[in-house]
């Protein structure tokens, strides 16, 4: 090639590229331009841990800083995946840590993280600085303990939503006093108190700490203290937020939070006794993020806090709230962006506050730049669903949670079709849609029609037949993932989209109509799917062949041997389909 | 669809009319999967399974779709309301200060109007509105004066906000407690 650029321009211009797809693009031009990228590529995402092999990653790229990945479908979050499925991160520490001693981050999401992983990370890497473990669990406090000990520059440790076995406090302790690195810290989902001396003394010696999410255990007479040690705070979460009515902790409380001028985002609540909250007052109108979804607070202290909070872009809020608050939210957040309003009694049969579609439907008239919902409720119209399509065509992710899955119109008695299919009609940048309610075929033909940009999908209790799941994998171009549980579809539309499937990160299929035969087939026609079938009633094959499978999950993989990691509940199926089986 | 594809659900010479009805069967009891019969096909409904009502939500596994250590949450914040007890405020027309109960304590309306009795020291009125004595009134979320004793007691417990009570004469137009 006679006028080829020297590889280290080229490696200059890749530089400049941080994205996966535009990463992708490059490698695929040529030969040379694979090599010279696949050598200068520093971060990576695995959507989905069995998608490839820790030594197929390890063999393309072989300098790595950053790994990002994720394991247990969605559905895991509500039980839905047995324990024991897999995603376990060992596998990959292991192989990580003699391949690339440089690696700085290690973000995780719904894996199995031991404590084993935790000492082989903090051992392995000189330079770790990120360790973010989301929905993860297997790990307890000492795996901590062993973080905090031996990573002389950690920088962020966030272990949101994680389930951790608590052992003690003790881990904090563990942050030599050469420590000054901290960035961030999140450790709301721990149970333990820590030591508040020690706590105080690491925020006090970390000067670029922006992050701090304290957990419940840490009392409201301690927050004061905190804080003004870290007034450079730009995301705080409180730990309970309750103490004794007395002046001087409230000002305690209120001088501390007025010198923090960069405060941005707030979450923690838990036990609010509202009288605290003016306490925050100073800041508020820096807020942007406020997650109060384990707060239950009367809706007029939650208006009234709201109305502080005018440049409030996203809102997570427990359902307290009511339909009230929420007109007040519209009437004084324009900027908001995002809105999640979960239950405070999820499993009550009857509605114990007043909180309906009605909600919605204002701060979707009152909010213009609304582009992300996350709604509980009791009660749905079409006539809501079309009002909140009409006055936002902007949504990009749509989630309503019914309480009762096959609710219909609770106006008309129909079933949700046409108001959500005025959702998918009128809101064309939809990228995520989660429907509940009594729904038919037909709202999958218009959800095929009109949602080219969708790429996630749940459904749950609906559609009639096989065609429902057939607009869907037909019509949707854009697709990544699905996931269906309790609905009527089978073998018949799997089979005719098989090809889609390859196209798709996965496909989850719970409690509906696909056969064992049906997923032998598919694995047959599909070589590069991994087609799993989670099933505890033992060996499929003692069941006639007509027989739906409990769970059946499937996946695209370039990883071709088969899950060496799986349960004795989990079957896969490979090309010859024969049946393998531990 | 390709018609090559066309499997079925159940058994050969087994009909539409099984697969219909395990679609209705889906959708009326969810969690009814396992109500299959051992040959694999979905169990037919008789006619009078598809008028009963669904079955109830509240066992479905998974749903609603609330991640675990939010129901936690939920629960603890009940557990918290029912531990920290319910005090409202109580004023007796013509009294200089009011006083603070809990209403958790009392396990029904005579046991709290007795206790307001030896609390204010004085009687209050049982049965009908008699214009003599003292009666009981409640100020409830919406704001609203009412008479103790209408709703049954759980639902007077959740949406008592204070008390209030009236001089007999006041109270004319409140109508009888039960």
């Amino acid at each position: 090639m006679a006028y080829s650029f020297p590889e280290e321009v080229l490696e200059h211009v890749f530089s400049f590229l941080s994205s996966d797809r535009d990463r992708n693009a490059v490698s695929l031009v040529c030969k040379s331009w694979y090599d010279i990228e696949r050598w200068c590529r520093r971060r990576i995402f695995v959507g989905n841990c069995y998608a490839v092999s820790p030594e197929i990653v390890i063999r393309r790229f072989p300098e790595l800083r950053a790994v990002e990945m994720k394991g247990k479908p969605h559905f895991a979050d509500f039980n839905l995946v047995p324990e024991g499925w897999g995603a376990y991160a060992y596998p990959w520490i292991a192989a990580m840590a003699e391949a690339y001693p440089f690696l700085e981050e290690i973000k995780l999401k719904r894996m199995v993280v031991t404590d084993e992983s935790l000492e082989l990370i903090s051992k392995s890497y000189k330079n770790f600085k990120v360790l973010v473990l989301t929905s993860c669990e297997g790990f307890t406090t000492d795996g901590l303990a062993s973080i905090a000990a031996n990573c002389r520059h950690l920088r962020e440790l966030d272990l949101r939503e994680s389930e951790v076995e608590d052992l003690s406090g003790h881990w904090l302790s563990h942050f030599p006093d050469s420590c000054t690195s901290l960035v961030s810290l999140n450790m709301s989902c721990l149970g333990s108190e820590v030591s508040f001396s020690a706590l105080e003394r690491l925020v006090a010696r970390s000067p670029n700490l922006r992050t701090l999410r304290l957990n419940r255990a840490v009392p409201l007479e301690r927050l004061a203290n905190l804080i003004r040690r870290a007034p450079q705070l730009v995301e705080l979460g409180t730990g309970a937020y309750s103490a004794e009515i007395r002046s001087d902790t409230f000002s305690n409380l209120a001088d501390a939070f007025s010198a923090c001028k960069q405060l941005k985002t707030l979450s923690g609540f838990w036990d609010v006794v509202p009288s605290y909250l003016p306490a925050m007052y100073s800041v508020c109108s820096g807020i942007t993020s406020l997650n109060l979804s384990y707060a239950a607070i009367p809706s007029s202290d939650l208006v009234k806090l709201i109305n502080q909070c005018q440049n409030l872009q996203r809102l997570w809020v427990l359902d307290y709230i009511e339909d009230s608050g929420l007109d007040a939210l519209a009437a004084s957040c324009k900027g908001l962006q995002e809105l999640r309003v979960f239950p405070s009694d999820p499993f009550g049969a009857e509605p114990n506050v007043p909180l309906t579609e009605q909600g919605l439907v204002s701060v979707s008239e009152g909010c213009p730049k609304l582009e992300s919902v996350l709604y509980f409720c009791r009660q749905m119209s079409n006539a809501a669903l079309i009002a909140i399509a009409k006055n936002r065509p902007n949504f990009i992710r749509f989630r309503l949670c019914i309480i009762d899955p096959q609710a219909p119109d609770y106006l008309t008695l129909e079933p949700l079709d046409t108001g959500f299919g005025a959702i998918v009609e009128n809101c064309k940048e939809l990228r995520r849609l989660s429907m509940t309610g009594l729904l038919t075929d037909r709202v999958f033909k218009y959800i095929g029609s009109h949602a080219k940009k969708l790429e996630m999908l749940s459904v749950a209790f609906a559609g009639d037949s096989d065609l429902g799941l057939h607009h869907v994998l037909s019509g949707c171009d854009s697709l990544r993932k699905l996931e269906i549980r309790d609905c009527p579809f089978g073998d018949k539309a799997l089979l005719a989209n098989a090809a889609k499937l390859e196209t798709m990160r996965s496909l989850w299929m719970s409690s509906c109509f696909v056969s064992f035969g049906a997923c032998k087939l598919l694995a047959q026609k599909m070589p590069r799917l991994n087609v799993e079938v989670i099933d505890e009633r033992g060996p499929p094959e003692s069941r006639p062949e007509g027989c739906s499978v409990e769970r059946v999950y499937v996946y695209r993989t370039v990883d071709s041997r088969q899950r060496l990691d799986r349960p004795d509940f989990v079957w896969t199926l490979d090309e010859d389909s024969s049946l393998r089986y531990s | 669809m390709p018609a090559d594809l066309n499997l079925r659900l159940g058994l050969p010479g087994s009909d539409q009319t099984d697969v219909d009805a395990a679609k209705s069967n889906k959708r009326a009891s969810p969690e009814k999967a396992e109500d299959t019969a051992s040959n694999g096909v979905p169990a037919a409904k008789s006619a009078d399974d598809h008028e009963t009502a669904p079955a109830p939500k509240a066992q479905i596994v998974g749903w609603p779709p609330v991640k675990s250590y939010r129901k936690s949450t939920a629960a603890a914040v009940k557990k918290a309301e029912a531990e920290s007890g319910m005090y409202v405020k109580v004023s007796m027309d013509g009294a200089p200060y009011l006083r603070k109960i809990d209403i958790k304590l009392y396990n029904g309306y005579s046991h709290l109007l007795t206790a307001l009795e030896d609390m204010f020291k004085l009687s209050i009125e049982r049965e009908g509105y008699k214009g003599s004595e003292y009666a009981p009134a409640y100020e409830d979320k919406d704001g609203d004066l009412m008479l103790v004793g209408d709703v049954p007691w759980e639902m007077f417990m959740s949406s008592c906000k204070r008390l209030r009570i009236m001089r007999g004469a006041d109270a004319r137009g409140l109508g009888c407690a039960q």
